[in-house]
């Protein structure tokens, strides 16, 4: 199981690297939401991969590890969603807005001299 | 000295840090007092009046580092590390600095090197390891005050005078001002070392103990007599410079001002010092003993060495070094005659070192060639090469310390692979490098696939127990990919197929090294993954966390109590970037100019007559979309009942504000992609997002602001359990508010975003030229 998840995380970054270091904005911008994806999946995976610790506790009781999932890389994970949301949309309008004043989707604001 | 006073030295000096502390301490030392080789900045800091160089150069400032290093020596001298460092750099300096001090053209120049000089010897007083050293050294400070003060005031004097400082167009003084120039022939036989002077004795002491100087350290310090009276040689020469060159010769031709005596109370302070010189050089044990013992015993205390302060100790060695010093300075003098008239700046054999040029060109090269190599190897405006370094580096950093620390096996034996879980990463991987793939050549397909790949992330956070996680990423997922979906419409055209033309070779080996980088990357990434799956995490804040979640925070979905209660902060901090992006997306785009290749309206538009509003008359196909455009707006209120059934259950169950936010989010971003962008700003008015971002910040920090009246730090929230008719039992945690002003952040946020960006493709319309057939 753990085996999958981790080539699930290395495939993940390794296209995330691969887009990161393209010429296009769009294919930088994709390349950061797997990154992400890879990098938000790894903190959880930190926790162990438990499939059946419940996630909510019971009433008035003070959980254990025995019974619970680890609460702390979801909620460290919950975060970074929501911030590499809000990267995502900022790194999708600033190429946009520079391609409107360059005329291109170079990352670079420029076609690569040749 | 005391047993415990003995036993505490011996601990400084053994201790592991000695050695970093005297190194800061004598760095601090030597660079105020202007000790080789941090002498720079003194012979240049006389741009100041003369009475201010005095005061710099001769009493104050530089003392400073040599009476540091005086008083620091009972606790940290006695080491081979303070001998070399103190004893080395005051050596140095006593020699070259008086070397440059003959070659001096400049008065005041002249005088700062030999400043620089009789540092040297203090310091190398104090390096010396002996405590009669020291109080040669202490006696020498207060000497080299009284008559380096009176010889500045002198050097002052004439140039207030003659207008000049150059001993090479000054001369013959002696007559013009026959006054001042006795007060200086006094004070410059001082600085040389003259008998019945008080630089005699200091001097004599100094001869003395470069003589008795055990060498513990090494041989070299064999050469210190021979050392002392090279430097004692040099000082009569200098000295001999400044009063020849001033005073003596032929009257002096064209100077700029005609030169007499100057006024009576300019000379007084000058006056004062010179008859110190000559009672503490005449009577030194009535004059200056009684301060020099209470200087010696502040530093020393009880083991104070006797010495003697009398002017006549009779016919010994140093006194003979005093007199071969004094004639061999005097040969000098004559002998350099010749090369003084010529006039060159600078000395011979060390010109070439000239601190301040060495010093200059270390600036030049740290600041500007370095700097600009630096930039040349690593620094480019190009956005790749930066990321290849930056991966580069983590790579580096990741196998670097595998392989210096090494990996071992972890000790959780791996579970079962799950089908399910497999089948979904072979989906999800699949997707992963179908996007990769198709970033290039198809950008609707990738964006798909990225979209599939989060899909796979979502359920894995569901399998593994974190249905928070899987609703957030799920609205989360949706929301990003309707934004790269508006903005896919402002991105060129790209023809390119893919294989339609082959690459050129530059070309291919990029790709070559990106794939190795990325390979790298994917690996590393996982190696590392699997590493820490397979050890048992650490257990300490996870049990903090589930035992406080209901006890302390009042609710059983212990993730949203660490995200609202006891990490509250990081939320609103979190929640503040998400505004900040917002506002800064919202800007970007106000100004936004789309490129003249995307300025036309759709095909697919111009066909359907989508351009025009719903329902107008003239749009050739008025009810496009009708039937999910109906039913997309009786969902609308059923997501705003789901967005407000997450939000308030999301203390005790999966949901909160974030995926709240997002679900509304999501509901209005379905009526604006099927009713069009101005059917819904129509009727969206009311929604502003930006009023919906200022008050979820607002409410958000008010909440935390809410615990400090009662005396509870920031953030603090409180708890109870309402009971509401017809809803029944309600928790009731202050969190709540937080919670909703999260959410109506995320709610604004989102909303500012995407409208934003949707909206361009209503401006693009009116900007773009009428297409031909339309009217």
């Amino acid at each position: 199981m753990e085996l999958v998840v981790s080539l699930a995380i290395g495939v993940l970054a390794g296209a995330g690297v691969w887009l990161l270091l393209r010429p296009r904005t769009f294919q930088v911008i994709l390349g950061l939401g797997l990154l992400s994806h890879a990098v938000n999946l790894f903190i959880f995976s930190t926790g162990g991969l438990r499939s059946g610790a419940a996630p909510i506790l019971r009433r008035g009781e003070a959980g254990t590890l025995a019974d619970y999932a680890d609460p702390l890389p979801q909620a460290l994970v919950l975060t970074a969603i929501v911030i590499s949301f809000a990267t995502t949309a900022l790194l999708l309008v600033v190429p946009l807005a520079a391609r409107g004043l360059a005329g291109t989707d170079h990352v670079d604001g420029r076609e690569r001299d040749r | 000295m005391s047993f415990r006073y003995r036993e505490g030295l011996h601990r400084i000096r053994a201790h592991a840090l000695y050695l970093p502390a005297l190194l800061l301490v004598v760095l601090g030392a030597l660079t105020k007092s202007a000790q080789f080789p941090f002498h720079v900045w003194l012979p240049h800091a006389m741009a100041a009046p003369t009475p201010v160089s005095a005061y710099l150069h001769s009493a104050t400032l530089v003392k400073a580092g040599v009476f540091l290093l005086a008083r620091l020596w009972p606790v940290m001298a006695g080491t081979d590390a303070w001998a070399w460092t103190v004893g080395l750099a005051g050596l140095t300096t006593l020699l070259v600095g008086a070397w440059i001090a003959i070659f001096q053209n400049d008065l005041k120049g002249l005088l700062a090197y030999s400043t620089l000089s009789h540092l040297g010897l203090i310091t190398l007083l104090l390096g010396l390891e002996s405590r009669l050293a020291l109080v040669a050294a202490i006696f020498h400070v207060i000497n080299h005050a009284a008559f380096k003060c009176s010889l500045f005031m002198a050097a002052g004097i004439i140039d207030h005078e003659t207008g000049t400082r150059d001993i090479r167009r000054l001369s013959g003084l002696n007559r013009s001002m026959p006054f001042t120039a006795r007060l200086a022939m006094v004070a410059a036989a001082a600085m040389a070392g003259v008998p019945l002077l008080n630089g005699f004795l200091s001097k004599e002491m100094f001869f003395a103990e470069a003589l008795s100087a055990a060498p513990p350290v090494h041989p070299l310090f064999n050469l210190l007599p021979l050392a002392a009276l090279l430097a004692s040689a040099f000082s009569v020469t200098y000295s001999l410079r400044f009063i020849h060159g001033a005073f003596f010769g032929p009257d002096p031709e064209d100077l700029p001002r005609t030169p007499h005596e100057p006024a009576t109370w300019m000379r007084f302070p000058v006056e004062i010092l010179v008859l110190t010189c000559i009672m503490v050089g005449m009577l030194p044990a009535a004059t200056v003993g009684p301060f020099l013992d209470i200087a010696a015993r502040a530093v020393l205390g009880e083991a104070t060495p006797d010495y003697s302060l009398a002017v006549w100790h009779g016919l010994n060695l140093p006194l003979l070094m005093s007199m071969v010093a004094l004639a061999a300075g005097v040969a000098l003098y004559l002998a350099l005659q010749s090369r003084l008239r010529e006039g060159m700046d600078g000395p011979p054999l060390i010109r070439r070192l000239d601190a301040q040029r060495l010093f200059e060109r270390m600036m030049v090269f740290l600041s500007w060639r370095l700097a600009r190599a630096l930039e040349r190897m690593l620094g480019t405006r190009r956005l790749q090469p930066q990321l290849r370094l930056m991966v580069g580096a983590a790579l580096l950093a990741g196998f670097g310390a595998a392989l210096l620390r090494g990996v071992g096996p972890g000790n959780l034996s791996p579970a079962a692979v799950d089908p399910v879980i497999a089948l979904v990463w072979l989906v999800g991987g699949g997707s992963a490098l179908g996007a990769a793939w198709m970033a290039k050549f198809h950008r609707l397909a990738a964006l798909m696939l990225l979209g599939g790949a989060g899909l796979m992330v979502s359920v894995t956070f569901v399998w593994f127990s974190a249905p928070d996680l899987a609703l957030t990423q799920l609205t989360v997922e949706v929301v990003t990919t309707v934004l790269l979906l508006l903005g896919l419409r402002w991105l060129p055209k790209r023809v390119e197929a893919p294989g339609a033309r082959g690459p050129e070779v530059l070309t291919l080996t990029r790709r070559a090294r990106d794939l190795l980088l990325a390979l790298g990357a994917g690996g590393g990434m996982a190696a590392l993954a699997h590493l820490v799956m397979t050890r048992s995490p650490p257990d300490l804040l996870a049990r903090h966390f589930l035992e406080r979640a209901y006890t302390e925070g009042g609710g059983t979905n212990v993730v949203n109590v660490i995200l609202v209660d006891f990490r509250g902060f990081d939320t609103l901090g979190e929640i503040f970037v998400v505004a900040a992006v917002a506002l800064a997306t919202y800007a970007l785009l106000r100004r936004f100019r789309p490129a003249a290749d995307s300025l036309e309206v759709p095909e697919q538009q111009r066909e359907q007559g989508g351009a025009a509003p719903h329902g107008a008359a003239g749009a050739p196909v008025a009810d496009w979309l009708l039937v999910p455009f109906l039913l997309s707006r009786l969902l609308f209120p059923l997501m705003l009942l789901v967005a407000a059934f997450l939000l308030l259950r999301g203390h005790d169950l999966p949901g909160g504000g974030f995926s709240a936010g997002m679900t509304v989010a999501i509901a209005v971003l379905l009526i604006y992609m099927i009713g069009g962008a101005d059917w819904t700003e129509e009727r969206l008015r009311l929604l502003r997002p930006r009023v919906w971002i200022g008050a979820g910040l607002l409410l958000a920090t008010g909440a935390g602001l809410a615990a400090l009246p009662f005396g509870r730090p920031f953030l603090t929230t409180y708890f109870a359990h309402l009971d509401l008719p017809v809803i029944g039992q309600v928790p009731a945690a202050s969190a709540l508010v937080f919670e909703i002003g999260v959410f109506a952040l995320v709610v604004g946020a989102t909303l500012l975003m995407l409208v934003a960006l949707a909206h361009q493709s209503v401006r693009g319309r009116r900007a773009a030229p009428r297409a031909p057939g339309e009217g």
